[in-house]
């Protein structure tokens, strides 16, 4: 039984890591029905900016999180304006295709800067004890991880529903063309989405290099991907299902090499992804929606 | 383009011709040169992608032969002719038939890697010379297909010898009962020393109660460690590289497992410390080649001839394995009686007890030397000499 709940524990850990890296995918995907596969190596330069603002500028943690959060953010919005933007009326296969080139120029373009070797993030960053309940050991790092995602999901919640912007985003998302004649900036309300998707990103990147250590250029590809599983678990478009579909992801995981597949664990993420598209193609959380013809 | 053809026909040609010319002369073996010397071929990897292997060794066997030249061997001296592949198997080829045929070598030392020095094993067979490699630890090295090369040696110890080290040293030393293993399943180097800490362990009495593993590049262990953590082992063996071990004993840490954990020489390496961190990696055991901090009165004497050399430098296990490496075929040359190849070669399958700074050399029959490792132990981050454990 202790052994369980460690285990979820550890699943949760991993989930809300995911579950902030979900968020870009799903906001994004829900605004320009692009999937940003550039979205994981946003993920690995946010870790980078973090390990730097840590080492070279001698920052704690919580100044490295928002330093790398605001770079992610400006990054994310270079991102589009340079690379998605010329092609927003181009077809969709276009644009995911320039996604995936976009990750490959981030991903090479930060090894030919400074080389493929790991760096590992300083220990101690966090003085947080460990809290031990039940013979279960939760690590400050995890309880800091889960701590820091669920004030991101808030505040993302927020925004989404809260503020001017927030509804902007939910008209452009909802109708590009209808908002745009209400006199809505799709432009700038674009910019915004990628600004806080990629914040989030970031704040994953660092929140990964704390409690992983190990940082590295290629390091954005498979949580890349299980995000994305998890944004599909939850049903794309959709925020409150990016951040379960995640923790779920997470937990699956960890059930699963628990009960001895530890070598089967990426494997069982994407066959969750294969069972959601095949049974519930919308999504746990999405509404089957007719196509407009 | 068919001028380009003709000319690439006749390179080829040339090239075979060549190689082929290397061979014929040389099919007598190495000579003895008139002159009182005897020559010793060095192919190494002196420069390229693992240029400090190489060079780390040729100033191991470089200390050796100067100490072995003061009194000399029968009146002869010893003379090295050194060879840089480039850290390349084709130029390890290269270096291989020019060594035996040009400069007619009765033995070549190199090289550091697996991969280049299994380059030269046809040329070495083929040509009756002796071929020791002074670090190449994989297993088909010195057999192949279950077919033994019998002019190939190598001064190390071969991977899996680690983990009957690690076994020992568990069930003697550090008295555990029961182990967990934690390997790499991409890779043969943890799967092979895996198999043989199992193999003895067991033996001994011990009893592995969990078996988990993970795939290189991984960063999430923690599942697989929280299993290992509720069946409780006195031990966990992890022989893996630093790069995901390093992860692994700082995860392990935090969950609370503060068990001895130990691997082998694929934790050697600065960044381990890095990834783990000074704290977590305390009580954690390495199994290596050689330590400087050994007090054997043979390892400090070399350690002190080595800094009157070399400006102080420590030598780590590259060095000394390149100068027990030319020690290994002096003594092969002496027991010999001559600069004969294939006396040399029948002197070194029988060597047995022959005292070297990396341990006490004997060979088996499939020319892979048994002999004891170095334990070291982690300590604030530092590595210390903790025993010397023998084989069995």
């Amino acid at each position: 039984m202790e052994q369980f709940i460690q285990q979820l524990v550890n699943g949760i850990s991993l989930g809300s890591i995911y579950a902030l890296i979900a968020l870009g995918y799903t906001m994004v995907y829900g605004i320009v029905k692009l999937i940003n596969f550039a979205h994981g190596d946003v993920f690995m330069v946010g870790a980078f900016i973090g390990f730097y603002s840590i080492t070279i500028l001698d920052l704690g943690f919580f100044p490295a999180l928002l330093i790398s959060m605001a770079a992610c953010a400006i990054f994310g919005v270079l991102i589009e304006r340079i690379a998605y933007k010329p092609l927003r009326n181009a077809t969709r296969i276009a644009a995911l295709i320039t996604a995936i080139g976009v990750s490959l120029f981030i991903e090479y373009g930060t090894i030919y800067i400074r080389g493929a070797q790991p760096e590992a993030y300083p220990n101690g960053i966090v003085p947080l004890k460990s809290l031990e309940i039940f013979g279960v050991k939760i690590s400050g790092q995890s309880i800091l991880i889960l701590a820091v995602s669920i004030f991101l999901m808030i505040v993302l919640q927020f925004i989404v529903h809260k503020t001017k912007i927030g509804k902007a985003m939910r008209a452009v998302s909802h109708d590009m063309d209808a908002a745009k004649l209400m006199g809505i900036n799709v432009n700038n309300t674009i910019s915004a989405t990628f600004a806080i998707g990629s914040a989030l990103a970031g704040a994953a990147g660092v929140v990964f290099g704390m409690y992983y250590t190990k940082i590295e250029p290629l390091m954005g590809i498979i949580p890349g991907l299980k995000a994305f599983v998890a944004a599909v678990l939850g049903g794309i478009g959709i925020i409150p299902g990016a951040m379960a579909g995640g923790l779920l992801l997470g937990v699956i995981e960890a059930l699963v090499s628990a009960t001895g597949g530890s070598l089967w664990r990426d494997a069982v993420a994407f066959i969750v992804l294969i069972l959601i598209l095949i049974f519930r193609p919308a999504g746990l959380f999405g509404k089957n929606v007719r196509e407009k013809v | 383009m068919r001028k380009k053809k003709l000319a690439g026909i006749f390179m080829s040609l040339m090239v075979a011709a060549g190689v082929m010319a290397g061979c014929n002369s040389s099919s007598t073996g190495g000579e003895e040169d008139k002159g009182g010397t005897i020559k010793i071929g060095a192919n190494l990897e002196l420069s390229g992608g693992v240029a400090s292997y190489g060079q780390s060794i040729k100033e191991g066997i470089d200390l050796a032969l100067e100490e072995i030249n003061k009194e000399g061997i029968d009146g002869k001296k010893l003379k090295l002719v050194p060879f840089d592949n480039k850290s390349e198997a084709p130029e390890s080829i290269n270096g291989a038939t020019k060594l035996i045929s040009q400069d007619k070598v009765v033995a070549i030392i190199g090289a550091a890697t697996s991969g280049n020095t299994k380059a030269q094993i046809e040329i070495a067979q083929s040509n009756s010379v002796p071929l020791l490699t002074p670090t190449g630890t994989a297993d088909d090295v010195t057999v192949k297909d279950g077919k033994l090369n019998d002019f190939v040696f190598r001064t190390c110890f071969i991977d899996p010898f680690q983990g009957t080290v690690a076994a020992n040293f568990a069930s003697k030393d550090l008295k555990a009962k029961t182990a967990a293993v934690f390997i790499d399943s991409a890779s043969d180097y943890s799967k092979g020393l895996a198999a043989s800490f199992k193999e003895l362990f067991e033996k001994k009495g011990g009893k592995i109660v969990i078996q988990e593993a993970y795939v290189a590049k991984d960063t999430d262990f923690h599942a697989q460690l929280t299993n290992i953590k509720g069946k409780n082992p006195d031990f966990i063996f992890v022989p893996g590289y630093y790069e995901e071990v390093g992860l692994i004993v700082k995860q392990a840490r935090e969950l609370g497992i503060d068990v001895p954990m130990m691997g082998a020489d694929g934790w050697d390496s600065p960044k381990l410390i890095e990834l783990a961190g000074k704290d977590a990696l305390n009580n954690t055991y390495i199994t290596n080649h050689y330590s400087s901090g050994d007090s054997d009165k043979k390892v400090q004497d070399f350690v002190k001839a080595f800094k009157a050399k070399y400006k102080d430098k420590s030598p780590d296990a590259f060095n000394a394995l390149g100068y027990d490496s030319a020690y290994f075929i002096a003594d092969a040359i002496k027991r010999a009686g001559s600069g004969d190849s294939k006396k040399i070669q029948k002197a070194l399958a029988e060597t047995d007890g022959l005292e070297l700074v990396t341990g006490k050399m004997k060979l088996d029959k499939n020319h892979n030397p048994i002999k004891s490792a170095v334990i070291l132990e982690y300590k604030n981050g530092e590595q210390t000499f903790k025993t010397k454990v023998s084989p069995e």
